[in-house]
């Protein structure tokens, strides 16, 4: 920061401090819009996908192959009437989805789309993402105790428990991906992928990535592990009191920590804006390709595979959700930290690296 | 460039302001949390003073006082359960069986 | 100058944030205040190179152990409790005693001058960067009390399930 106002050499009359915040600020922009209109477009992504695979059409209505429909459900949604419940903790009630996307956006802040593109390169990235993740419950917990109902009252329960318990999961199997890059770094983290000889992590982290999976689903409230949303039993989970524009904060929510998910996925993972460099030698023309393409469409297929699973499976049970959580997945990603970190120590004592 | 007083009287402020609502206040859970404040206090004069005397001791230090603070919370709160379970109120005042 | 203006926006926030944590009758708003506190110390450590502390700080108060506290309020039914007096008959002893102690601390604290300086400045931390350099320091120096604090861990966990759990038989 000192450094940095020092550096008052002046372009245009313009000092360099507010240049470098004006830049900031409009890179904030640029991901905001950019990471919402995806989020709108993952919604009639989700409705197609799922709507195919049950063999209907999804939405067609609003215009061509219903393209349109997102931006309908949001004028609708921000047109709708604003029920607050009677005996609702007011303030709470207001600030609880607010409080819920904003944990979610603020993870945006450190994740890279392509090299040198990402608005705060921290060194300690990761955490400032296990940080916001975790932060991603109070939205969850407020909104169901200030609703001051039942149904709300219930789904929150549940979904807190669900989401503090699979936290550990989550944050557990990213550890053997930071012993591999030996950086929590995110950009240093891709970077170091590329250099190793698969190009991707998923390689040698598989037990890390199948544990990842599982716990970001039950961390994002998906299906299967959509406990506290049950329609058959809670009718809505710990929304079920909102309505117009709260309710739509909330999905936004939701689906901005899909995103998120899968970024995290991508970048820790499958290596990122890169190709393996393998796939460069066999084919070297897709070099040209920027790394944005490529990232945007290893996150639609992480997204893919959200939907992909909820269309197929069943609900699970709440003790078996718990019984997942702590006596699978927690024992995988600790053997895995183990082999990870073993495997490097003989390794790197061997020479090779 | 800040003092490292400063810092130390932070410090020292939020500490007391956690031990007056430890004293004072009734209801076991806000007793908890003033408890939680005390702990912060100590570790702003901790990280503090890592920075100023470039040692990262204190660092480390705040790290355990994080684990040993979490640990009390885990077991301070079961106790509340408990507490809640069989006497159906958690305010300090209302336990005074033992009083003669 | 500038650096000024921080540490008095973040000391002014913590000091109201903990004042009203500890005066609030409803339990869950003094959670929530302390919420808001925990953010502003993580933001000072920032301010005083701590980077990888300050986002533990995050992760395990405001993620975790306060995440239990409004776990627990939500668990208990607290309407009667939250009608009763919220301070003890005789607070401003308390007060007392805490204004006393604190001019100890401050009258104290006017003596205190650095020592010997360490091997860690900021050039070396930010050199090594910072989580490698707590790491390196965690592991080397302090491996015993580490094993210790994951020791009183555990005793927390097998302690809270032994308590919370109800009797089977």
């Amino acid at each position: 920061m000192s450094t940095l106002i020092a550096l008052e050499t002046a372009r245009f009359g313009i000092p360099q401090w507010l240049w470098t915040i004006g830049f900031i600020i409009v890179k904030i922009a640029v991901v905001l819009g950019g990471v919402m209109l995806h989020v709108a477009y993952a919604t009639y992504f989700e409705r197609k996908v799922i709507g195919r695979m049950q063999n209907r059409l999804g939405p067609m209505v609003v215009g061509p192959y219903g393209l349109l429909q997102p931006i309908a459900d949001g004028i609708k949604s921000f047109f709708k009437e604003d029920i607050i419940p009677t005996n609702a903790d007011k303030p709470i009630f207001f600030m609880a989805p607010v409080l819920g996307l904003m944990a979610a956006l603020s993870s945006l802040a450190v994740v890279p789309f392509f090299n040198g593109f990402v608005i705060a390169n921290i060194n300690i990235g990761l955490l400032f993402l296990f940080a916001m993740s975790s932060l991603a419950v109070y939205g969850v917990i407020l909104g169901g105790w200030a609703s001051n109902s039942k149904f709300s009252f219930l789904g929150s329960l549940r979904a807190s428990a669900q989401v503090i318990s699979y936290e550990v999961p989550l944050g557990l199997s990213l550890v053997g991906v930071m012993i591999m890059a030996g950086s929590l770094n995110i950009t240093e983290i891709v970077n170091a992928q590329s250099r190793y000889p698969g190009g991707m992590y998923i390689t040698a982290q598989w037990l890390g990535f199948f544990v990842f999976v599982v716990s970001a689903i039950a961390e994002t409230n998906r299906s299967p592990f959509d406990l506290p949303e049950a329609e058959q039993e809670l009718i809505a989970g710990f929304f079920t009191e909102y309505s117009g524009m709260r309710f739509a904060l909330f999905f936004m929510a939701e689906y901005t920590g899909m995103i998120i998910m899968s970024s995290i996925a991508v970048l820790c993972f499958l290596g990122g804006w890169t190709i393996p460099p393998f796939v460069l030698k066999i084919l070297p023309f897709l070099g040209v390709v920027p790394g944005i393409v490529w990232f945007i469409m290893k996150l639609y297929v992480c997204i893919f595979f959200y939907y992909w699973i909820r269309s197929t499976l069943p609900r699970y049970r709440y003790d078996q959700l718990m019984a997942i959580g702590w006596k699978v997945l927690i024992p995988l990603s600790l053997a895995n930290i183990v082999i990870t970190a073993v495997l490097k120590i003989l390794l790197h004592h061997t020479g090779t690296p | 460039m800040i003092p490292l007083n400063w810092y130390l009287w932070l410090s020292g402020v939020v500490f007391c302001i956690g031990m007056f609502g430890f004293v004072t206040r009734r209801n076991i859970i806000i007793m908890l949390l003033s408890v939680e404040i005390m702990f912060n206090g100590v570790n702003i004069s901790l990280i503090a003073l890592s920075h100023y005397l470039e040692d990262l001791a204190g660092q480390v230090m705040v790290f355990f006082v994080i684990a040993v603070a979490a640990a009390e919370a885990a077991i301070g709160l079961a106790l509340v359960i408990l507490l809640f379970r069989s006497k159906e109120t958690i305010t300090v005042d209302d336990l005074n069986e033992l009083k003669g | 100058m500038i650096n000024q203006v921080f540490f008095f926006y973040f000391a002014v926030v913590i000091v109201a944030m903990s004042l009203m944590a500890i005066t609030r009758r409803q339990v869950l708003h003094g959670v929530l205040y302390m919420l808001l506190l925990f953010f502003h110390i993580a933001g000072l450590y920032l301010f005083l190179n701590a980077e990888f502390i300050s986002a533990v700080q995050i992760i395990v108060y405001a993620g975790a152990i306060m995440v239990l506290f409004l776990f627990v309020i939500m668990l208990l039914n607290l309407r009667e409790d939250v009608r009763k007096k919220q301070f003890i008959a005789v607070w401003p002893m308390g007060l007392l005693v805490s204004v006393g102690i604190l001019m100890v601390i401050l009258m104290s604290m006017l003596t205190v001058h650095i020592g010997t300086k360490g091997v860690w400045g900021i050039a070396q931390i930010e050199r090594a960067t910072q989580t490698v350099a707590v790491g390196t320091v965690l592991y080397t120096q302090y491996l015993f009390p580490f094993e210790v604090a994951s020791l009183v861990l555990l005793v927390a966990i097998i302690g809270a399930i032994v308590l919370a759990k109800k009797r089977l038989r």
